[in-house]
C-alpha cells in the first residue's frame, strides 16, 4: 500500500515542539500568582500577555498541526480549486 | 488593580478541563467558519465566576493567537486573502473601538440589564436576518444540485464590482475585482461594531465578503481569521493596558482550541464550500433562540413587562446557556461529519484511479 510519494511523519519535530509546551504550560501554571501580579499591572506590562500568546501559539501550534499529521489526519490531496 | 486580582478563579482540573473543552469545539468551528465560539466561552467563563470583562478580555487574548494559526494554515491551502483580511480588519478595529463606546454609554443610561438588552436584541436580530439568509441560500444551493460547481458572485455583488470610484479601488484575488474601499470599510466597521456587541463578528464578516463582495464562501471564512487576528491583537492590547487579561485562562482555552482549529482547517479541504454556509447558518439561527429566550428576562428586569418569577428566571438562564453549548457542539458534528464523508469519498476516488491504472 506505501505510496511512492509518502511523507515522513513529523514525529520527532511533535515529540520536540509538544515537550516544550508541556513545559509552558506547566510554568505558566507553577508561577500563575507570580504571573497574574504582574499581568495584572497594566501599562507596559500589557505586552506581556501579548507575547506570552505569541510564544505559546507558534510552540502549541507547531504541535497540534503535527498532531494531527502524525495521527494521518491531512488536507485533502487534491486541493478544491478556490479561486 | 486589587479589585482585579479578586477577579482570578481558583483553577482546579474540572475547571481546566472545561475550559480546555470549550475551547477545542470552539476552535473546530472556528477553523471551519472564521469565528464561532466566543459566543459561548465568554458566559461560560462568566459561570466559573471570572468577572465579565476579564472574561471578554480573556476571550479576546485566546482569539488572535488562534485566529493566527488558523489562517496560516488555511494560506497554505491558498484560501486567505491577505490584502482583504488587512483592509477589513483594520476597519473593524475601529468598529471594535465605536461599538465598545456605545456599549459604555448604554450601560451608563440603562444600566446592565439596558446593556444585556440591547446585546440580545441585536443578536437576535442580526441573526434572524443574516443567519437566516444564509441558511436560506445554502438550502437553495443544495436542492439545485449545483453543491459541486464553482460559487458565482451575486447580483448585489456584481453590481458593487461594478462601481468605479477614482482613487478608492483596490484589487483583491479572492473576489478577483476591483472593490472600492468606501465599501469595504462600512463591512469591516460593522464585523468590528458586532464583535464589540455579540464577540462574534464573523457572524457579519463572512456573510457580507460572500454576498456584498461577492467573495467565496471558502475564502470568505478564511479571509474572516484574518480579521479575528487583527481585531483580536488590538483588543487584546486594550484590556491588558488595564490588567484585565487572565492569561491561565487564555492560553488553556487556546490549548484545546490550536487543536481545534487544525482540524476545522483540514476539514474545510474535504468539503463542499457551500457546508461553510449550512454551518454557520445553523449556529446562528440556533444562537437566535438562545438569545430570544433571555430577552424577557432583561425586560422584566427594566420593569418593561411584569416581574418574572425567580425559578423562571433561572429556567431561561440555563435554557439559554444549554442551547448555546447545543448549537456549537450540532456545528461542530456536522464539521466533523462533512470532513469523515469527504475523507471515504477521497478513499474511494483513490482506489478507483488505482484500478483503473491496473495497480491492483
Amino acid at each position: 500500500m506505501a505510496t511512492g510519494n509518502a511523507k515522513k511523519k513529523p514525529v520527532g519535530k511533535m515529540f520536540v515542539m509538544g515537550l516544550i509546551s508541556i513545559a509552558l504550560y506547566a510554568l505558566l501554571l507553577a508561577r500563575q500568582d507570580e504571573v497574574n501580579a504582574i499581568f495584572a499591572k497594566g501599562g507596559w506590562y500589557a505586552f506581556l500577555p501579548i507575547i506570552t500568546a505569541f510564544v505559546f501559539s507558534f510552540v502549541h501550534g507547531n504541535f497540534t498541526g503535527d498532531f494531527w499529521t502524525v495521527l494521518g489526519v491531512e488536507a485533502a490531496r487534491k486541493k478544491r480549486e478556490v479561486k | 488593580m486589587h479589585d482585579i486580582a479578586a477577579g482570578y478563579i481558583n483553577l482546579d482540573a474540572i475547571t481546566i478541563l472545561y475550559l480546555f473543552g470549550v475551547g477545542f469545539v470552539g476552535g473546530l468551528v472556528s477553523g471551519f467558519i472564521g469565528s464561532g465560539g466566543a459566543f459561548v466561552l465568554t458566559p461560560g467563563m462568566m459561570s466559573l465566576g471570572v468577572p465579565g470583562l476579564m472574561a471578554v478580555a480573556s476571550n479576546m487574548c485566546h482569539k488572535f493567537p488562534k485566529a493566527l494559526v488558523g489562517a496560516l494554515k488555511r494560506f497554505k491551502y491558498g484560501q486567505v486573502d491577505v490584502k482583504l483580511g488587512i483592509v477589513l480588519g483594520v476597519s473593524a478595529e475601529a468598529g471594535v473601538l465605536y461599538g465598545a463606546g456605545i456599549q459604555e454609554k448604554i450601560k451608563t443610561t440603562f444600566g446592565d440589564a439596558g446593556s444585556n438588552l440591547y446585546v440580545s436584541v441585536a443578536f437576535v436580530v442580526i441573526l434572524a436576518t443574516v443567519g437566516g439568509f444564509v441558511l436560506y441560500d445554502a438550502w437553495k444551493t443544495y436542492r439545485s444540485g449545483n453543491a459541486n460547481t464553482e460559487e458565482k458572485a451575486g447580483k448585489l455583488a456584481k453590481w458593487i464590482q461594478s462601481i468605479n470610484i477614482p482613487g478608492t479601488m483596490v484589487y483583491f484575488k479572492s473576489i478577483n475585482a476591483r472593490v472600492s474601499i468606501l465599501f469595504t470599510i462600512p463591512l469591516g466597521f460593522a464585523t468590528g461594531m458586532m464583535a464589540a456587541t455579540i464577540a462574534v463578528g464573523g457572524f457579519v464578516g463572512v456573510p457580507s465578503m460572500i454576498y456584498v463582495l461577492g467573495a467565496p464562501s471558502l475564502m470568505a471564512s478564511a479571509t474572516e481569521l484574518v480579521i479575528a487576528f487583527v481585531m483580536g491583537l488590538g483588543g487584546s492590547l486594550k484590556y491588558a493596558l488595564h490588567g484585565m487579561v487572565d492569561i491561565r485562562l487564555a492560553m488553556i482555552i487556546l490549548a484545546g482550541s490550536l487543536f481545534g482549529i487544525q482540524l476545522g482547517a483540514i476539514g474545510t479541504t474535504y468539503v463542499k464550500p457551500f457546508m461553510i454556509k449550512v454551518v454557520m447558518g445553523v449556529i446562528m439561527v440556533i444562537v437566535l433562540f438562545s438569545r430570544g429566550l433571555m430577552v424577557p428576562v432583561y425586560l422584566s428586569q427594566l420593569g418593561l413587562i411584569d416581574k418574572l418569577g425567580d425559578s423562571t428566571v433561572k429556567l431561561l438562564k440555563t435554557s439559554s446557556f444549554a442551547i448555546m453549548i447545543f448549537a456549537l457542539l450540532l456545528g461542530a458534528f456536522i464539521v466533523l461529519r462533512a470532513m469523515w464523508q469527504g475523507k471515504q469519498a477521497e478513499k474511494l476516488q483513490h482506489a478507483a484511479g488505482a484500478l483503473e491504472h491496473g495497480e491492483v
